[in-house]
């Protein structure tokens, strides 16, 4: 364990024992001591099918607070990051939210993996109006009702994905559309983006079907899928899920018919298939590490991940980090902790943490960001057990990318 | 003195579960950890009415803490109604229904088909409810629970702060301990017990054993469901996964835990449970293996769960032989 | 669609659901042996199924060669089953019937965590061998060899499981266990060692299932954990401690499956509960099983 995080456990456990040895414990002093840490709150699902992904999240948030520690805090305190498993469940997500926030007193929440993760922990911070940056995809998160002046997004959305990844495939690699969605949020919203973008490139969706997330055969969706012959072949769904169905695809001989496109196609799941399974397959991301060869900020931050942890950062570390740098240094900025003022730091913040320009929506507070179109390299082509996309197209970060702050119910 | 202390307890057992709980929040890390056991002892409670009592084990309980988070939290959250007590009598109504619709079905059947049934009307709910977007939320949760004052008379208690909102929940699942209570020393309750005893007998006697469990199943829903009702109010959002069949595994496991059949088993069990999983979460990412290697140990050595075991070896003076 | 396109379409689906139901049945038939003879719920059962296949990855890494680890995976859990059985449920006959039930849960834990903590938090790819790695042309749709395999794989081990329990006479004892345990006692039949072996086939049969079913789905800590609900449902349709139940049930269910996906695909998960709740509403134990047991 990182010793960040084995200082908050120790410190969690020590208040553990505290509370189960003085029963008066419970009556907390309040403490206004000016240099005691600051403590950020993230949560991520350390256990369950998203681990790994997990990991690279609580890694990524690690650097960035060791970093801003290393430059002697923030406004003069260390900054403590207080890891908790959410296990995927929003349930678990609230219970550890108001862990943090009531009896640890966060000033910070950073983290998030599902979308309904961080909406459940959204609903706490905004209450307790505490800054929650959250480094998942959500579509919703940055819409009226759920948004909060102190609701932040590092992470990008389906539409978001949809549009840029959809707009990218239906100029190169065809006009045909068949998307097997995976039936919940995630897999609807995408679908839905894909069908906008079909209609606004001159696309046709020849068909479409959904299947229940966690499905482990889909073989039984291939003979219509063949039947529609569609040029592309959408895999709108998630991690394990996208896996399975690349592998079935690939063993029912589907690629050879059309092309798999995977709108958000995870590091993890790549290494996971292998380069067998997933040659010729196509998709999007938001970080890929080789990006490093062409931009400054990308090699800074590669390297201090590769040299603070001796591997590569994928995908979700490259959320965390920029996430939990992004409320830290606005606070910086603002020389105050308060949220109001922090906020105010962060809307409209333009910044470069680790692949190019970013920039914080005012009214929305979402992360505008370049997303990367990836081809799967083939055995030959990869390098080592990490260069495993080559990157093909760039599509420059935009607002027309997504949905309009009137269409989202903001003013 | 542990044995007199251990008279007064079963003689007296809602009075010790106030006496305790009412200092339960400074014994525990945090108070929205003690809220949780409350809430899920509650829940365990509804299940073990059902299950320790009349001898019926379900594996879809979720669906009656589903139905009263959702009926609590849809009219809150979409109807904008502004009575915390209406609400969670709707939740606490609907889960009732829902353990009477139910329970029909299912009465039909014995033993593990009893089971698998009532497991499979629950995932059906919840894959209504995983449907119904626009009612549920589906995946994303019921959110935008507001929290609202709870009105007592002229009396308007906010329920924003932990410690507050604690002693609302202690108050709400003291009347329904209460509640139990009273079932179970009713007519009703006897014949409740005598039936997981020996059922022919209970028939051969002239009772309508039919009707006595579904009417256990109507009582063990809507404790269940005001558990439910609770829950929404205390996490301000209704997740999905409350009416998946890991959420009813959970409270099977608390209440074997506990001590099936014991007065406060449910509550020790889901005490146990939950405040093991959060220490036990905050020093390692293993710790599924940790609790998974409890049960283990527990079955194998405590197998009337923690609380039945400790009665058992709580010496009982010989004119009270009740089991608590 | 034109009639042409329909029947393949049909076609190419109940083929699917066939392989889909060869894991179902091999899954259903440990489970229900387990149950019929130990009256055991084996909630571990999901949990074994994955282990079986990342033995036989580790066994497919090891030595290369995919027969040996398609040996040695159900052999291994086999063992495995023995060594549980004998000390963990064994101590829990006699008492209530919910203990090996939470017991067997806790199990499962520890075994999905054991699983990560000694091969890793990432999934592990399991390819089939080089012999089986493409397709065969069936006319309706190019079907993958592999997938064929299995299906011959669990035809052959049906047959010599009905074999073993019809005409020898362990499966004799096997069976009147089943039906009259006091009275197979009363002979002197020593039947702790007849519910070792049961137990141990129940777990080599999901050991087998796991490693059939990786090259298709892979290997991942959780991929147990849904697959054991649907199974109980299998096995609870097909009658509980029926294996000619485990079977029928297991391809009907495999077989429902695929084409409710073809029909309407939302509903693919529910549709094992919803044909489980109308067979039990009319058979109250299942196709084949016996009234009484388990009530």
């Amino acid at each position: 364990m990182k010793p960040t995080d084995r200082r908050s456990f120790m410190k969690g456990s020590a208040a553990v024992a505290a509370g189960l040895t003085f029963p008066g414990w419970g009556a907390r002093v309040a403490r206004a001591q000016a240099k005691d840490p600051i403590k950020v709150g993230f949560l991520t699902p350390l256990t369950g099918a998203y681990a790994a992904e997990a990991a690279d999240q609580q890694t990524g948030a690690t650097l960035a607070v060791e970093e801003i520690n290393a430059r002697g805090g923030l406004l003069g305190r260390k900054v403590d990051l207080l890891v908790r498993d959410d296990q995927l469940k929003p349930g678990v997500g609230a219970q550890k939210a108001k862990e943090l926030i009531e009896s640890e007193k966060v000033q910070f929440m950073a983290g998030g993996f599902s979308a309904a993760v961080q909406m459940a922990v959204n609903e706490q911070t905004k209450k307790a109006k505490v800054i929650y940056v959250s480094t998942g995809q959500s579509n919703e998160i940055t819409a009226m009702p759920d948004w909060s002046p102190y609701t932040f997004h590092e992470a990008i959305n389906p539409f978001i994905s949809a549009h840029a990844a959809g707009t990218w495939a239906a100029n190169n690699l065809g006009k045909r559309f068949y998307v097997l969605a995976a039936d919940y949020a995630y897999g609807h919203q995408l679908l839905d983006g894909f069908t906008r973008v079909a209609k606004a490139t001159g696309g046709t969706m020849v068909g479409s079907a959904n299947h229940p997330i966690g499905t482990g055969d889909y073989s039984a969706f291939f003979p219509r899928i063949q039947a529609a012959k569609p040029e592309v072949l959408v895999l709108a769904n998630f991690g394990k899920d996208q896996l399975n169905s690349v592998k079935q695809a690939h063993s029912f001989g589907l690629k050879q018919q059309m092309k798999v496109f995977c709108p958000i196609l995870l590091g993890t799941m790549r290494r996971e298939g292998g380069p067998d399974i997933f040659e010729g397959v196509y998709g999007s991301t938001t970080f890929y590490w080789e990006l490093a060869e062409k931009l400054p900020s990308a090699r800074r931050f590669v390297d201090a991940y590769q040299k603070r942890f001796t591997r590569l950062p994928f995908d979700y570390a490259g959320y965390a980090y920029s996430g939990v740098r992004l409320m830290l240094e606005a606070a910086e900025r603002a020389k105050s902790l308060e949220p109001d003022k922090v906020a105010a730091a962060l809307g409209g913040h333009a910044y470069e943490h680790y692949k190019g320009k970013q920039w914080i929506r005012k009214c929305d507070h979402q992360s505008f960001q370049d997303v990367y179109i990836i081809r799967s390299r083939t055995a030959k082509e990869q390098r080592g057990e990490s260069g495993i996309f080559d990157i093909v197209a760039r599509v420059e970060a935009s607002e027309s990318l997504e949905r309009s702050c009137k269409d989202l119910g903001h003013a | 003195m542990v044995g007199s202390v251990a008279a007064w307890v079963r003689r007296r057992p809602v009075a010790s579960f106030f006496a305790f709980f009412l200092i339960f929040p400074f014994l525990v890390p945090y108070k929205a950890l003690a809220t949780q056991v409350l809430i899920y002892g509650l829940f365990a409670l509804g299940f073990n009415l059902l299950y320790g009592y009349a001898g019926l084990l379900s594996f879809g309980h979720a669906a009656y803490f589903g139905l009263g988070a959702y009926g609590t939290g849809v009219v809150l959250a979409r109807l904008h109604w502004e009575s915390v007590w209406a609400s969670l009598a709707v939740g606490l109504a609907l889960a009732a229904a829902g353990g009477a619709l139910i329970g029909y079905f299912c009465l039909r059947r014995r033993g593990i088909y009893f089971a698998m049934l009532s497991l499979a009307f629950a995932q059906l709910l919840y894959f209504v409810g995983f449907q119904l977007t626009g009612l549920t939320g589906g995946d994303d949760g019921l959110r935008g629970i507001p929290v609202l004052a709870v009105g007592l008379g002229a009396l308007s208690i906010s329920l924003d702060s932990p410690i507050t909102f604690y002693y609302f929940a202690l108050a709400v699942v003291g009347v329904a301990v209460a509640g139990l209570k009273r079932i179970l020393d009713s007519p009703f309750g006897a014949v409740l017990q005598a039936i997981r005893e020996n059922s022919g007998r209970a028939t051969a006697c002239g009772y309508d054993i039919n009707r006595v469990k579904l009417l256990s199943f109507v009582f063990s829903g809507a404790f269940a469901g005001l558990a439910g009702g609770l829950n929404a109010l205390y996490l301000r959002i209704v997740p999905i996964d409350i009416l998946y069949w890991t959420t009813s595994g959970q409270v099977v496991m608390m209440a074997l835990l506990g001590g099936a059949g014991t007065f406060f088993g449910p509550f020790v069990g889901a005490g146990v449970f939950l405040i093991l999983e959060d220490v036990l979460s905050l020093f390692t990412e293993r710790w599924q293996l940790v609790i998974g290697a409890v049960f283990v140990a527990f079955v194998l050595f405590m197998p009337r769960g923690i609380w039945g075991t400790l009665l058992e070896r709580l010496p009982v003076p010989r004119s009270e032989a009740k089991e608590e | 669609m034109t009639l042409d396109l329909l029947l393949t379409t049909l076609s190419a689906q109940l083929f699917t659901g066939l392989v889909l139901g060869t894991i179902y049945v091999l899954l259903a038939l440990g489970l229900s042996l387990i149950f019929g003879l130990l009256t055991v719920v084996n909630f571990s059962h999901g949990s074994l199924y994955m282990l079986g296949a990342y033995l036989g990855f580790s066994v497919l890494s090891l030595t290369g060669n995919f027969w040996l680890a398609l040996l040695a995976a159900p052999v291994m859990l086999a063992f495995l089953g023995l060594v549980v059985e004998r000390s963990l449920i064994r101590p829990l006959y006699g008492r209530s019937i919910d203990d090996p039930l939470l017991l067997t849960f806790g199990l499962s834990l520890i075994l999905i965590e054991a699983a990560r903590l000694i091969w890793g938090k990432l999934g592990l790819t399991f390819d089939p061998p080089a012999a089986l790695a493409g397709s065969v042309n069936l006319g309706f749709i190019y079907f993958p060899s592999y997938r064929l395999f299995v299906i011959c794989v669990t035809a052959v081990v049906v047959i010599a499981l009905a074999l073993f329990l019809g005409r020898t006479d362990l499966g004799l004892i096997v069976r009147a266990g089943t039906r009259d345990p006091l009275m197979v006692r009363a002979l002197g039949i020593d039947l702790n060692r007849v519910w070792l072996l049961v137990f141990g086939i129940g777990c080599g049969l999901a050991g087998l299932a796991g490693v059939l079913a990786a090259p298709m789905r892979g290997v991942y800590a959780e991929m147990g954990v849904t697959v054991i609900i649907e199974s109980f449902v299998v096995v609870v349709v097909g009658g509980m401690g029926s294996l000619a139940g485990a079977v029928v049930a297991g391809l009907l269910m495999g077989e429902v499956v695929s084409l409710t996906t073809l029909v309407a695909p939302k509903m693919a998960d529910i549709v094992v509960f919803i044909v489980m709740a109308v067979v039990l509403m009319v058979r109250p134990s299942g196709f084949f099983g016996e009234a009484g047991l388990m009530e």
